[in-house]
């Protein structure tokens, strides 16, 4: 845009005052139309994104009760950020938070690429769309409604889950296996601090594993036929071309997959907070991620300076997590090695 | 061009007229709107001038959206509902109208209302920011047909923690649960047997309390009906909660007297005339929830406000339609010898419970809440509690632990 507009003053540089003078006006009209039309996008980001940001930073060096108004904020320097670092529950929920991401999200990827590998390589168009479509379902779910469900399948008493283990202690040959299952009937997968952790985790994988699929699925259809051609010729078999030829091709997808897990299990907080009926996470806060305590200081306890500072503990933490994933992976990763 | 300039005056003018007529907006939450329903129509009649209309949110988006207004000093209604739970933080917080002041002389009804009710809300400055509109008097609901099925005698069973255990026994012979979570019986231990002067969780310097022997009783009863087996470690407001209710598994269940319109509308409509009310175990008077109105700084109609929170909290029309409506128990004294006390309720076989009510309303001693009430209770009941009934924690390190907690937060 910038361009047309000095070519236009270029040229009006050799007319007459009054036609230059409009031609003037002309080209600035030029210049600020652009920005007329990105003002709803500025605005908003300006309103929505950057104020409160800056307003969180503001907020996380002063002690603050929201119920008190603007006017009783007081300066505290870094005491929020002191307060917090030494207390035990945000430890705690970042113990549970890595704990989490780690544990829901390695799973998805180690579901989702072989399953898309097989979905492209062994069917045609049209099922496998149907396929993708189907596993995509649970991702486009709300969380809430598929974490109120989870909650019903993991009830002790009259949960499906433990109905089916039951059922399968049962059954001839799966009791082999499946005997202990009366003895420690009713399982208590959301009320025993050792069994939340993972019933949490299932949910995550069970709902972020389509994603990926879609992902990685994308991924494998860029990768040539000609590859596969020349690696049948050297006399690869199949599991051959997934490992040397499909799998090293698609590492800009695993990258940017594993850099969406990594960010948006770090910041996990509705299927915890539903699972554990929001009693501040559950027995022993093991339910209890960074997100989910910043939502429990800030809104329960009404301490939004506090909270503000565990924003930031978090964000720093993430941003860690996200750089120390980009300094081993990024350069491969971004395909730049090819 | 004329004719259009005269409409828009027009509609100025008439824009003008309708903020400066008393309107006042209701802040609230569910049932609120379906006892506003019936009583605004009247209202409105015999106040000339006067609009009322209400908002609603869901409980706990109520309180959010609460917090948010108090927070930038806008969008607060005329009149808003406060949650028992909730009250001490925001009354202290100094965004609410002090009802104590000249203007309002709130003191004057102080003798109107039940006495812990009046007391939470007042701030720790001892002036009144909230009036209860509804109360929550604590009592046990119990099966009848499972106390009869192991001939056991309520009154007797309720005369102290031990002989309520006892009875629990008897029920697990049986498969039948005394209580669907023992975190219960802590609860009401500690929010009852309160001494004089003390707070929930707080002395009057903001010592914390939690390691005292109030603590440690509550948390050691509750430990051994869980370690006996005697509860069914079912949360509150579950599918299972209701299931237990439905199918006779829970024998008991220590609640706010206002647990009976769930149990009859919803959870258990077919368990009619199964069911009683009586006193909590081992003698103890307490209450379970309740609400609050109040009126925020930032109310653009604070008088009419007023009137219509005496409306709604100081007549007996008002109180004994609440009861009717939507089973909401009153604070206020004067309607409990009404005629309404004495209907019996056949979903309780009979019983005339709402005399019970009235009788534990008044019994209920008095404490007010302090700041730093909700982030203790979260550390102590959600907390430490769970991690000892749970995970098998010591009684006495946990609560030490909790302590240590909410002097680092409160202070």
């Amino acid at each position: 845009m910038s361009i047309t507009g000095s070519q236009i003053d270029g040229v009006a540089v050799a007319t007459a005052p009054a036609a230059r003078k409009r031609r003037l006006s002309k080209s600035l009209k030029k210049r600020l139309i652009p920005w007329l039309f990105i003002s709803p996008f500025i605005i908003l980001f300006l309103t929505f994104t950057l104020f409160p940001m800056l307003f969180s930073v503001y907020l996380s060096v002063h002690e603050w009760n929201p119920v008190a108004g603007l006017s009783s904020m007081e300066y505290v320097g870094l005491a929020n950020y002191q307060l917090t670092l030494t207390d035990p529950w945000l430890w705690q929920s970042l113990y549970n938070t890595v704990w989490l991401a780690v544990v829901s999200g390695v799973p998805q990827h180690l579901l989702a690429i072989p399953v898309a590998y097989l979905l492209v390589t062994g069917l045609r168009g049209g099922l496998r769309h149907f396929y993708t479509a189907f596993m995509f379902i649970p991702y486009i779910t709300s969380t809430v409604a598929v974490s109120l469900i989870f909650f019903s399948i993991y009830s002790a008493n009259s949960g499906i889950l433990n109905q089916m283990l039951l059922g399968l202690s049962d059954m001839p040959v799966f009791s082999w296996f499946f005997s202990w299952v009366p003895d420690v009937m009713p399982i208590r997968w959301l009320t025993s601090s050792d069994l939340l952790k993972p019933s949490i985790a299932m949910v995550v994988i069970w709902k972020y594993t389509g994603f990926n699929i879609v992902v990685y699925s994308a991924g494998f259809l860029t990768v040539s036929r000609d590859l596969y051609d020349a690696a049948r010729v050297d006399g690869c078999n199949r599991w051959q071309q997934f490992w040397h030829v499909a799998l090293p091709m698609i590492r800009p997808f695993v990258f940017f997959a594993v850099t969406l897990t990594i960010i948006g299990n770090l910041q996990l907080f509705e299927e915890p907070f539903v699972l554990t009926q929001a009693q501040s996470g559950g027995v022993a806060q093991a339910g209890l991620t960074a997100s989910y305590y910043l939502y429990l200081v800030g809104w329960q306890w009404l301490e939004m300076g506090s909270a503000a500072a565990i924003s930031w503990i978090l964000f720093l933490f993430i941003a860690i997590a996200t750089s120390v994933h980009f300094y081993f992976n990024g350069r491969k990763g971004l395909g730049e090695d090819r | 061009m004329k004719f259009q300039l005269m409409a828009g005056l027009a509609s100025l003018v008439m824009l003008g007229a309708s903020a400066s007529a008393d309107e006042i907006v209701f802040d609230g939450f569910p049932d609120f709107n379906s006892h506003l329903d019936i009583l605004i129509p009247d209202y409105e009649e015999t106040h000339p001038g006067v609009s009322i209309s209400y908002r609603m949110n869901q409980h706990g988006d109520h309180h959010k959206k609460l917090t948010t207004n108090l927070a930038t000093g806008s969008g607060a209604g005329d009149v808003v509902v406060v949650d028992v739970s909730f009250v001490g933080s925001f009354i202290n917080a100094g965004g609410f109208e002090n009802l104590s002041s000249p203007e309002y002389g709130a003191d004057a009804m102080s003798e109107d209302f039940v006495g812990y009710a009046w007391s939470q809300g007042k701030g720790a400055d001892g002036n009144q920011y909230a009036i209860p509109v509804d109360i929550g008097p604590g009592v046990m609901y119990y099966r009848r047909d499972l106390a009869e099925s192991v001939g056991a005698d309520m009154e007797k069973a309720i005369t102290d923690w031990d002989s309520y255990i006892e009875y629990g026994r008897k029920l697990k012979e049986k498969n039948v649960y005394l209580i669907a979570d023992a975190a219960d019986v802590a609860q009401i231990i500690i929010y009852t047997t309160i001494k004089d002067g003390e707070g929930y969780y707080f002395d009057e310097n903001g010592k914390p309390l939690v390691t005292s022997e109030r603590f440690v009783k509550a948390f050691s009863v509750a430990k051994q009906i869980r370690d006996e087996g005697l509860d069914g470690q079912i949360q509150a407001w579950t599918n299972e909660w209701y299931e237990g209710f439905k199918n006779g598994t829970v024998a008991t269940q220590l609640s706010g007297a206002w647990l009976l319109g769930h149990l009859q509308n919803w959870m258990a409509p077919d368990t009619a005339g199964l069911w009683g009310a009586s006193n909590l175990p081992d003698g103890i008077y307490g209450s379970w929830g309740g609400s609050f109105l109040a009126i925020p700084k930032q109310a653009k109609n604070k008088k009419e406000a007023w009137e219509f929170i005496k409306y709604l909290t100081n007549t007996s029309e008002a109180q004994l339609a609440g009861m009717k409506n939507i089973g909401s128990f009153p604070a206020l004294t004067g309607t409990y010898g009404d005629a309404a006390f004495e209907e019996s309720i056949d979903f309780l076989d009979g019983q005339k419970a709402r005399l019970l009510f009235a009788e534990v309303a008044n019994k209920v001693p008095a404490v007010a809440p302090r700041k730093g009430d909700l982030i203790a209770d979260d550390l102590v009941i959600r907390g430490a509690l769970y991690e000892v009934l749970n995970d098998g924690k010591d009684v006495e390190a946990a609560l030490r632990d909790a302590e240590r907690l909410i002097k680092r937060r409160v202070k």
